[in-house]
């Protein structure tokens, strides 16, 4: 046991516990406070992957700006769990098959990725594809269209909200 | 010569001659975590004391001058009235959250300390994308203010907190952006790398005007983020008693109250760093017998020299401008300091494009 894999494993219990107490925990304010915990796991695993780039991105964008708007929407409604709407059997049932459904696709979909032997894991691990420089390389070169049609679409969805805040 | 850079590699090679590498990281995280904590207990009791002196100079006042010399016990004694008062939970609050949020606010202070160079070698970690880290974690300290103005269930705190929270996520984008600009004249997003870059002068008066509009810029955002006056509608006295931390007493008020001056100290040492050149000493371009006397001046007297600089000009605002209002807060934010800072930052990758700077 090597430290990486000492921070693979608590982050891993955290990742999942957090991500348990946003389905579990009955205020909403905990649920989103669970979330941004979740994300945190996440960054800290993009970090023992080498890509420190993508780690600060994915806490700046999600626990730093997503999940605060999240928060004060949240907080300012200050729904209890008194008034929760109660939700009718049918939904829950057909909800519970559609996330039984995904689960399924996903573990399918993991089951046939290549299996990564011990020296490939490694590799990942002190390859610095996530370096920024790497990263910008990649985006600019090779994947530019796909990386410009992205930006035209937070655009249009930036015109979007500006319209629907307009109107009266 | 004895420098902080000699001593830190003295105790790393004296360490990993014994020990395995395992226990030789765990004693220097040990020695980095009581470093910062002590430097969080000194700081905090010079950066009050500093402050309650600023604000009667520009008063005419003397301040505190009772406690030991020049009043400089102060803080101390304040501590230890804090340290001894009772912290109160009051009975409607969401207990574990009211209990969590002072934690909350002070680790993510903390965690924006790891990539500071203190000086010449002196540094917690030096990230490749340093300049990031800092943005993103200091994006975070709204969290805790949120926290804390929900979770006392009471209408000023919750009004505080939701000023608070529009405030630090509109003006952390003026201030990503100007720190951008340098990010751009540097080409690269580590601490190191852009100390280095200012050997030959800092970017101050390397890059022209559009660095200086930025480093303007930079500290209107920086005294908003840290939500200081003119900027302090999150804990306005006169509207809201005190804001988000209004139902805190004892200690966990304190945490609050240090919190908001290491942020201070935190944004300030960014500030010198970008701008000013960190630890780096004045240089003026290839004058090779100036740069030399200047590099007798230990590099730590001068990133501390810089960011106490800055730090004095953030008190000076405090008691000079008036409170804005919400609306010309935002106004201000979205509608002059984006553009100016999105088009000079154009500017800026002009110049460096060009190579215009210096």
């Amino acid at each position: 046991m090597n430290i990486s894999q000492i921070l693979f494993g608590i982050l891993t219990v955290l990742a999942l516990v957090s991500a348990l107490g946003v389905v579990v925990s009955k205020n909403p304010v905990y649920s989103v406070l669970c979330l941004i915990v979740t994300f945190f796991a996440i960054s800290g695993h993009y970090i023992l992957l080498n890509a420190q780039f993508l780690a600060i991105v994915n806490i700046i964008v999600y626990a730093g700006a997503i999940m605060v708007l999240f928060l004060f929407v949240i907080m300012l409604m200050n729904l209890n769990a008194e008034v929760e709407p109660q939700k009718s059997k049918i939904l829950k049932f057909a909800g519970f098959i559609a996330g039984l459904c995904l689960f399924l696709v996903i573990v399918a979909a993991l089951k046939n990725a290549d299996e990564k032997t011990q020296t490939q894991a490694t590799q990942l691990a002190g390859g610095d594809i996530g370096l920024i420089k790497n990263l910008g390389r990649a985006l600019f070169n090779d994947y530019v269209l796909p990386f410009e049609i992205s930006s035209v679409l937070f655009l249009s969805a930036m015109v979007g909200a500006v319209v629907i805040g307009k109107k009266e | 010569m004895y420098s902080l850079h000699a001593i830190t590699h003295s105790i790393q090679d004296w360490l990993s001659a014994r020990l395995s590498p395992v226990w030789v990281l765990m004693i220097e995280s040990i020695i980095v975590i009581v470093l910062a904590i002590g430097l969080f207990a000194v700081l905090g009791l010079i950066l009050v004391w500093l402050e309650r002196k600023v604000a009667a100079h520009m008063q005419i006042r003397l301040g505190p001058n009772r406690v030991g010399p020049a009043g400089i016990f102060q803080t101390s004694a304040d501590t230890l009235k804090l340290i001894l008062k009772e912290g109160l939970t009051p009975d409607g609050a969401d207990k574990f959250l009211f209990n969590f949020a002072p934690f909350v606010v002070m680790i993510v202070a903390m965690l924006a300390l790891a990539p500071i160079a203190f000086a010449n070698g002196f540094q917690i970690w030096d990230i490749n994308i340093g300049v990031l880290y800092v943005s993103a974690i200091s994006s975070l300290s709204v969290i805790g203010i949120l926290i804390a103005g929900w979770a006392s269930n009471n209408k000023y705190s919750l009004l505080g907190a939701m000023r608070s929270g529009a405030q630090i996520v509109s003006y952390e984008l003026s201030a990503g952006l100007s720190i951008l600009t340098i990010v751009v004249l540097t080409g690269s997003l580590q601490i190191s790398d852009i100390v280095h870059a200012q050997q030959n002068g800092w970017w101050l008066f390397k890059g022209h005007i559009p660095v200086v509009i930025a480093f303007i810029i930079f500290i209107i955002a920086a005294t908003a983020e840290t939500n200081r006056a003119p900027f302090d509608l999150a804990e306005a006295e006169s509207e809201l008693t005190a804001g988000f931390h209004t139902e805190y007493s004892g200690m966990k008020f304190a945490l609050f109250f240090l919190a908001e001056y290491i942020n201070i100290f935190i944004v300030c040492a960014i500030g010198a760093t970008l701008f000013l050149g960190g630890w780096m000493p004045f240089h003026i371009g290839d004058w090779a017998q100036f740069n030399h006397v200047m590099d007798y001046i230990p590099s730590s007297i001068w990133f501390f020299g810089k960011t106490f600089f800055l730090i004095f000009l953030i008190m000076w605002f405090r008691w000079t401008f008036p409170r804005l209002r919400v609306d010309q807060l935002l106004t201000l934010e979205w509608k002059y300091l984006l553009p100016i800072s999105l088009f000079n930052l154009l500017l800026v990758t002009v110049i460096a494009i060009m190579n215009w700077h210096f």
